[in-house]
């Protein structure tokens, strides 16, 4: 059957006869392979002129394609690193997401037998199966569509398997894939869509059998990348201090003005305007909540897959070094809270014990115990998944540390040096902010109460040392508050903060990076992955105090009662959910929110926070987390 | 099997001075970095090692990081193939135009279809890949089975093997072992006196590594005759 190639281009195979056998057009590549080093390349350049077929490919030149790669494959000896440079690179240079599966097979074939078979290869069939974790610029914005999704799956199937093949035939290649990997990932100011498709295939590589190999340097990966992101969202332009006009105002119309301006001229403004910073920073806030979003159902899967416990070894390793130290991390660090609260019994206990160390262990510099025992408080308070024993054990040997400080401390110290104790100030701030969530609880059951009654406060509170006046005002008086309602202990001098959020003295031991008001786990700001946390996490408003006139039952029933009470979930904005007026008072809401916030007061009374339902993806909300802060 | 050899070597190694309280946990760690490499100096890729210390004394370096150094001597097993040795793996792939093995667990080795000799054809048995002797009908190798090959040349980046079935001596390792007494009867002492030296070296250092790679010379199919040549 001598069917005529109806093809313009020039075929490798004119000479050749349709019907050829496949031993013989491979013995025809190997000889146009051997001859390019006696000087003859015409067959060999038209070898590769079949592979740069590009565009839509005619269903014979996918023939032609095809078999020359599969009669490559049966050459591979004949190819020379040197000799065929050309070649190589063209085959390299392939992308699979621009082929049918036909070829893709075959190209992956020839992948797999090229690595295999001479050492020299390894490395350029690796990096061109990464290089592969990723569509053709050009194909970015196709992947939203169904037939896009279609073929992401077919080549990352395809790329996948030819990895562990590859690690199956070459043991040591995992060795040899981690550097490539590292290197070739997208860089944080790249496209949303690439990054998430390039981190989407490390995670699956942590997840298959190479994962034993590659597997935690991925996830550490993933999370350098994530305090990156995070890193660049800044507050500068967002915080204000305490403005009477609401500020939701301002930012509202600005951003519609930039919004209308760019779309009617189409190109960045200089940075200046709030606005346009703001628009700069939702594209950053976006990665990073689209990437969270992804280690969270990773660590969902490992969950499943019963392997949370190893992967949290990684995951706490990487906090430890790249999220415990870095000051403006806002929403990292819930990776770590998440992957607690699919375990507490384990990764739950363990990162809080873990924490607790850091905390008492005098080998750490100051400012890692300072961060670690923000990060300890902050996680305590607002992990809805903690049993209340550890709570409380954990508190006990916070207490005991304090304790044991201020009996090591002696002499008459008139004035105040916060800066030369503010690891006790941090530890004392930390005790009260914790109880200020879980008094309450603690108080209503039996055990748990005469733990905390027991536990020596007054001393450390007492003590010259005198934290209640050195710790942050607006905690010190919400704790007081409480312990005076449940009788813990009371303080013969009245402080009179007025609502004061920090002062003098406060600042002095927070020092330069403001550790005395760093609470890492106030409300995530991040729109998508929110909900992965927002099951497990406790809200300022769903505290029970100990001076709130109500049932007495413990704390975990109320939230209950709470939440189905209104028939309106917590799923739709704290704000709004709050401002329900059958349960509370608005006024000692709003008491209760002045203490234990900066939202500007006027803002509740402002029919904004409707206007900002809608506007989630606002910068106004991303509140720099500097004080507990209730929704 | 050959290019397996034990080396005795007097090192040292540095360490920061923050190890100090852990010396040991640092040397080993220090020497792990050495394993499944080539290193020059050993000639060889490092396999195993084992240490003793040589002095209790370290001198420590002058400059910024006071490192220490630490004088050890150390046994190590290395694995140096070298053109024309004899070496066995496992088959993991089988083709028409090259045959995959592995070494010792970790060394991938490729053997081209010019590099086997005539006397194989490859053939699909049973539905299975197959490369069949010609001259023997029992000698067949397929994907799983040990084989005996020379070596042609060792990539010591990548610890790649490229290998040759053309000498007599080569082919399915079971087949070869049972078939001893068709080769003569110097071939067949050298082989044994190699044997014995290999398998009692390896005894003596071998880790799990060996263990796990299937080396056949723990196969149970010894022949009973050398089961007084293992050494306890």
């Amino acid at each position: 059957m001598g069917v005529e190639l109806a093809t313009d281009r020039p075929g490798f195979y004119e000479m050749v006869d349709v019907d050829v056998s496949d031993s013989e057009l491979v013995y025809h590549v190997r000889d146009a392979l051997k001859s390019v080093s006696q000087g003859d390349s015409d067959h060999y350049n038209q070898l590769i002129a079949v592979m740069h077929y590009t565009g839509r490919l005619a269903p014979d030149e996918v023939a032609m394609l095809v078999t020359s790669l599969k009669a490559l494959s049966g050459s591979i000896s004949y190819i020379d690193i040197i000799h065929h440079e050309s070649l190589l690179s063209s085959i390299f240079g392939m992308s699979m997401w621009n082929y049918g599966p036909d070829v893709m097979d075959a190209l992956v074939e020839l992948i797999i037998s090229l690595a295999a078979s001479n050492g020299k290869f390894v490395d350029s069939c690796l990096d061109m199966l990464v290089r592969n974790f990723t569509p053709p610029k050009s194909y970015l914005d196709l992947l939203g569509h169904p037939r896009g999704l279609a073929r992401k799956h077919e080549v990352l199937d395809r790329v996948h398997s030819a990895l562990s093949h590859i690690a199956d035939l070459v043991p040591l290649a995992p060795m040899r894939l981690t550097p490539i990997i590292l290197q070739r990932m997208p860089h944080m100011f790249d496209k949303e869509t690439l990054i998430v498709i390039y981190v989407e295939s490390m995670l699956r590589l942590e997840s298959s059998a190479l994962g034993e190999f590659v597997g935690s340097t991925m996830l550490m990966a993933l999370v350098d990348r994530l305090i990156d992101l995070d890193v660049e969202i800044s507050w500068d332009d967002i915080v204000l201090e305490d403005s009477g006009k609401g500020i939701f105002d301002m930012e509202l119309e600005d951003v519609d003005d930039i919004i209308g301006y760019a779309e009617k001229d189409g190109f960045e403004h200089p940075r200046g305007t709030l606005g346009r910073q703001s628009l700069g920073t939702n594209a950053v806030a976006d990665k990073l909540d689209s990437l969270m979003v992804l280690a969270c159902e990773h660590l969902k899967s490992c969950a499943d897959g019963e392997r949370l416990t190893k992967v949290f070894e990684t995951l706490l390793q990487s906090f430890w070094v790249t999220i415990l130290n870095a000051y403006k991390s806002k929403f990292s660090q819930f990776v770590m809270f998440y992957a607690c609260s699919l375990d507490p019994e384990h990764c739950g206990e363990r990162f809080a014990v873990f924490l607790a160390d850091i905390f008492v262990c005098r080998t750490h510099p100051a400012l890692t115990r300072m961060s670690a025992v923000a990060y300890l408080a902050s996680y305590l308070s607002r992990g809805k998944f903690l049993p209340p024993s550890l709570i409380a054990s954990t508190l006990k040997r916070l207490v005991d540390w304090c304790l044991e400080y201020c009996q090591v401390q002696n002499g008459e110290e008139k004035t105040l040096y916060p800066e030369t104790h503010r690891v006790f100030y941090s530890g004392c701030q930390a005790i009260m902010y914790v109880l200020c969530f879980r008094m309450r609880s603690m108080m209503d059951s039996h055990r748990l109460k005469s733990q905390l009654l027991h536990m020596p406060l007054e001393p450390i509170f007492r003590h010259q040392l005198d934290p209640l006046k050195v710790c942050l005002p607006s905690i010190v008086e919400e704790f007081l508050r409480q312990a005076k309602a449940a009788h813990l202990f009371t303080v013969s001098e009245t402080f009179l903060f007025n609502n004061l959020l920090e002062s003098d003295l406060s600042k002095a031991f927070g020092g330069m990076e403001r550790l005395d008001m760093f609470f890492p786990f106030d409300p995530c700001l991040l729109k998508k992955c929110d909900r992965f946390i927002r099951p497990s996490f406790v809200y300022w408003s769903m505290v029970k105090t100990t001076y709130d006139e109500g049932e007495d039952c413990s704390s975990e029933e109320d939230i209950n009662e709470y939440f189905d009470g209104n028939g309106k979930s917590y799923m739709d904005g704290g704000i709004t959910r709050s401002l329900d007026e059958h349960d509370l008072d608005l006024d000692e809401f709003e008491c209760q929110l002045n203490k234990m916030s900066i939202t500007p007061r006027n803002s509740l009374k402002n029919g904004l926070i409707n206007k900002l339902e809608n506007y989630m993806r606002m910068p106004a909300r991303i509140r720099p987390s500097t004080s507990p802060e209730s929704l | 099997m050959e290019g397996l050899n034990v080396a005795d070597a007097n090192l040292a190694v540095y360490i920061h001075p923050s190890k100090a309280g852990k010396v040991s946990q640092a040397i080993l760690r220090q020497l792990s970095t050495l394993l499944f490499k080539y290193i020059e100096v050993f000639d060889g890729v490092v396999l195993a090692y084992d240490v003793t210390f040589r002095d209790k004394n370290a001198k420590v370096l002058p400059g910024i990081n006071s490192y220490f150094g630490v004088k050890l001597k150390a046994k190590m097993l290395l694995f140096s193939p070298k053109p024309d040795m004899l070496l066995e793996g496992k088959v993991v792939k089988l083709g028409k135009e090259a045959l995959h093995v592995i070494v010792l667990g970790f060394s991938s080795a490729c053997i081209a279809e010019e590099d086997i000799r005539e006397e194989f054809h490859y053939r699909i048995k049973h539905g299975e890949e197959v490369f069949a002797s010609t001259s023997h009908r029992r000698h067949v190798i397929k994907v799983g089975s040990m084989i005996t090959f020379s070596v042609k040349s060792f990539d010591e980046e990548i610890l790649h093997i490229s290998g040759s079935l053309i000498p007599e001596n080569t082919g399915s390792t079971k087949w070869l072992h049972k078939h001893v007494e068709e080769g003569s009867i110097v071939e067949r002492s050298i082989k044994k006196q190699k044997q014995k030296d290999d398998r009692s070296k390896m005894q003596e250092h071998c880790t799990g590594i060996l263990d796990n790679a299937g080396l056949s010379l723990n196969a149970e199919d010894q022949p009973k005759k050398t089961k007084s040549q293992r050494i306890i």
